[in-house]
C-alpha cells in the first residue's frame, strides 16, 4: 500500500532528462573550476553545505538557503518535478550550487544560485550554466528569473538584461517574474557564458570525491571581526 | 635632525566589522598602539581622529571627543580631522606641527571609518561629492570613473596597455597575502583576470577600462600612531621611526581644468616639499606605499612622486622592479588594493606599514635592509595630497 503512494507522490522527470556537459571554467585566482550535473547521492553533502547559511541574517542569505535547501531536498527525495542541479567544484570542494525546474519543454524556472566559496565569480559562472543548460540543452524559449536579494538583482536582472514580465507568476512566492528568452540569451551568450569541453578526465574525477564545507561567508566573519 | 618619531602603532584588520560601533573600532586600533609602545595613556596630549564618514554613514558626530573619553585620555586635547581621502595624512601632518611647533609633545592620530554599513552604490555616492558639484558630479562623475578617464588618458598618451593595469592588481593581491591586516588575502592571476576568455566575468568592467580587480574593496577598519618629540623617543620604544619630510599640496577641484590630467601636480608638490624637508631625493628610498585606490592611480603616483620618469611607470613595473623583491618595492602591504580603503583610515595605515617595515617587524612583508620609505595620500582626485618621508635612524 505504502509503495502505490509513494508512487503516486514520486515526481521525477515526466520529460526526457539531458545530461549537462561539464565544462572547466578559469577563476581569477588561477584555479580551475569544474561545473558538473549533482548525483543525487550527493544531496547530503550540498545539503550539509547549505544547511548553517539558513541562520545567517544578512543579505538574504537565510531566505535563499532556506528555499534552496528545501528546492535540493525536494530533488533528492523526488517531490520536485523535472529539477536539475549543477554544482561548482574547485580543488575537489564545493564552490557552489544551482538548480532550475523545466515546466516543460518550452518554458523553465529559475530557481537558486548559492556561491559557497566567494571573491571567485563562481555564481555568475554557475548562473550563465544553469541557463546555457536550459537553453542550449533542453532546448526551451524561455526562462523566468526572479531574486530575492539586492545582490542577486543586480547579478541577473542587469547584467543579463532581462525582460520584466509582471504578468507571469513564478514559483517562488509569486514575486515579480523577469524573462529570458532564447534570442536574448544568445545575444548575451559571448560576454557572459564561457567554459572549455570536454573536461579532461583527471580533472572531472577529481571532483567525484565532494566534501562538505563551511561557506565562506562564515569563516570570513569570525576571521573579519577581529 | 628630525623632530618627530612614531614610537607606536596599531592596527585591526580590515574588512567588515559589523559587531563593533565606530568608536569602539578606533578604540581597538588606538588601544595597539598603546600597547606597542612603552606608554600610558596618560601620557598623550593630544588625539586627531581623521575620518571621512563617521557623521555621514554612521550618525555619530563629535567622535574624538567620544574616543578620547572611551580610552581614557582625558583630558588630552581631542579632533576629528577630515580632508577626503587624505583625511589620515593629514591628520599625521597636523601632529607632526603640533609637536615640532612645541605645542604638544606626545599626539595619537587615529584613523577610522566604517564604509560597509551601506550598500556599494550609496559609498560610491557619498564619495563622489569629493568631485566638482557642477562641473561633475551632477553629471555623474563618480571616483571610478575619474580614474577610467585618467587610464584612457594615459594608455593613449604613453602606450600602456590594459594588461599593465591587471599587472598592479596581481602584484598587490599578492603581496597583500602575507599582510595579516589585509582585507582582501587572495592571489590572482593574469589568465584568470586579464588573459582568459572567462575574465570578462571573473572581471568585469567597472568604469573603461578599469575592471573589478582595478578597484580597490570598500572596508571597514582603524589604524593608529603614537607621534612624540624625538628627543623622548628612546623612551618609549627601542625602535622609533623618524618623520623626516612631509609635504601637502593640492589642484584643480575639476579634472578637466588641468593643463594635463596624467600630471598629478599635487603628488609632485607635496613630494618635492617632502624630499626637500628630508633632504633625500627619490634614490634614497627603500621602498613606497602608494595610493593605489585604482591600478592606475600606482603607475601614475610613482612617476609624479618621482620614482620613474614620465610614462615609464608602466615599464618599471612590467620589468618586475616594483615587486616586493624587486630594485623598488611599491606596496608591499598589498597597498589599498589588498589591504582595504577605509578612506579616512588609509594615510595612517600607510604610516603604521612603513613603520613596521622600518623597525623589521614586518613579516612575512619584510623588505630587507629597509632604511627609508615615501607614502602617498591621495585626496579627492589628486586635489588634496600628502607625502610622507620615513626614516630608521635619525
Amino acid at each position: 500500500m505504502s509503495q502505490d503512494i509513494e508512487s503516486i507522490l514520486n515526481m521525477d522527470w515526466d520529460i526526457e532528462h539531458k545530461p549537462y556537459q561539464a565544462k572547466a571554467i578559469k577563476l581569477a585566482n588561477g584555479k580551475t573550476m569544474v561545473i558538473r550535473e549533482a548525483k543525487k547521492e550527493e544531496a547530503p553533502i550540498l545539503l550539509e553545505s547549505i544547511r548553517p547559511l539558513q541562520l545567517y541574517h544578512k543579505d538574504y542569505y537565510d531566505i535563499v538557503s532556506s528555499r534552496m535547501y528545501a528546492e535540493i531536498l525536494g530533488w533528492y527525495v523526488n517531490r520536485v518535478r523535472n529539477e536539475f542541479v549543477l554544482i561548482g567544484v574547485v580543488d575537489g570542494e564545493l564552490a557552489g550550487i544551482v538548480n532550475n525546474r523545466l515546466m516543460n519543454n518550452k518554458i523553465c524556472m529559475s530557481f537558486h544560485t548559492m556561491a559557497l566559496m566567494r571573491g571567485i565569480r563562481a555564481g555568475a559562472h554557475l548562473f550563465a550554466a544553469k541557463q546555457e543548460n536550459a537553453i542550449e540543452n533542453y532546448g526551451v524559449d524561455e526562462i523566468y528569473v526572479t531574486a530575492e536579494s539586492p545582490i542577486g538583482f543586480h547579478r541577473w536582472m542587469e547584467e543579463w538584461a532581462l525582460e520584466l514580465r509582471p504578468e507571469i507568476q513564478h514559483e517562488l512566492g509569486g514575486v515579480t517574474t523577469w524573462s529570458l528568452t532564447k534570442e536574448n540569451y544568445y545575444k548575451q551568450k559571448s560576454k557572459l557564458v564561457f567554459g572549455s569541453r570536454p573536461v579532461p578526465q583527471d580533472l572531472l574525477e577529481s571532483t567525484y570525491n565532494l566534501k562538505p564545507i563551511v561557506p565562506q561567508l562564515l569563516r570570513q566573519k569570525s576571521e573579519d571581526e577581529d | 635632525m628630525e623632530k618627530v618619531a612614531i614610537v607606536g602603532q596599531g592596527m585591526v584588520k580590515f574588512g567588515k566589522h559589523t559587531e563593533k560601533s565606530f568608536v569602539d573600532l578606533a578604540a581597538k586600533a588606538s588601544l595597539r598602539a598603546l600597547e606597542n609602545s612603552r606608554m600610558s595613556e596618560k601620557n598623550i596630549d593630544a588625539l586627531y581622529l581623521s575620518s571621512l564618514f563617521a557623521g555621514e554613514l554612521n550618525h555619530q558626530v563629535g567622535t574624538a571627543s567620544a574616543l578620547v573619553d572611551t580610552l581614557g585620555l582625558l583630558p588630552c586635547a581631542a579632533n576629528r580631522i577630515e580632508n577626503g581621502n587624505a583625511a589620515g595624512g593629514r591628520a599625521i601632518r597636523e601632529a607632526y606641527m603640533a609637536i615640532a611647533s612645541g605645542v604638544h609633545d606626545i599626539v595619537m592620530v587615529t584613523g577610522c571609518d566604517k564604509m560597509r554599513q551601506v550598500s556599494n552604490a550609496t559609498v560610491t555616492d557619498y564619495v563622489a561629492t569629493m568631485a566638482h558639484p557642477e562641473a561633475e558630479y551632477v553629471h555623474g562623475v563618480t571616483l571610478p570613473s575619474l580614474a577610467g578617464m585618467l587610464a584612457r588618458l594615459y594608455m593613449h598618451k604613453y602606450g600602456m596597455e590594459r594588461k599593465h593595469l591587471s599587472m598592479v592588481s596581481v602584484k598587490n593581491q599578492k603581496n597583500g597575502c602575507k599582510n595579516p591586516f589585509a582585507h582582501v588575502q587572495q592571489e590572482i592571476t593574469m589568465e584568470g583576470i586579464c588573459f582568459e576568455p572567462e575574465s570578462e566575468i571573473n572581471n568585469p568592467l567597472v568604469a573603461d577600462p578599469l575592471r573589478l580587480y582595478d578597484c580597490c574593496p570598500v572596508s571597514d577598519g582603524s589604524a593608529s600612531i603614537i607621534l612624540c618629540n624625538a628627543e623622548r623617543a628612546k623612551e618609549f620604544t627601542d625602535t622609533p621611526v623618524f618623520l623626516s619630510g612631509i609635504g601637502q599640496a593640492t589642484d584643480t577641484l575639476a579634472v578637466h581644468e588641468r593643463v594635463d590630467p596624467t600630471i598629478l601636480n599635487s603628488v609632485r608638490e607635496a613630494s618635492k616639499q617632502a624630499f626637500a624637508m628630508a633632504k633625500l631625493t627619490p634614490k634614497d628610498i627603500s621602498f613606497a606605499e602608494l595610493h593605489d585606490a585604482f591600478s592606475i592611480l600606482e603607475i601614475v603616483e610613482s612617476e609624479d612622486a618621482g620614482f620613474f620618469e614620465k610614462g615609464t611607470g608602466f615599464k618599471a613595473l612590467e620589468q618586475g622592479i616594483t615587486q616586493k623583491d624587486g630594485a623598488f618595492p611599491i606596496n608591499p602591504s598589498g597597498g589599498l588594493k589588498a589591504r582595504g580603503h577605509p578612506v579616512g583610515v588609509t594615510g595612517v595605515a600607510q604610516a603604521c606599514e612603513i613603520t613596521k617595515q622600518l623597525q623589521g617587524e614586518a613579516g612575512e612583508m619584510q623588505i630587507k635592509n629597509a632604511q627609508s620609505a615615501y607614502c602617498c595620500n591621495f585626496g579627492g582626485f589628486g586635489n588634496n595630497v600628502t607625502a610622507l618621508i620615513m626614516k630608521r635612524k635619525n
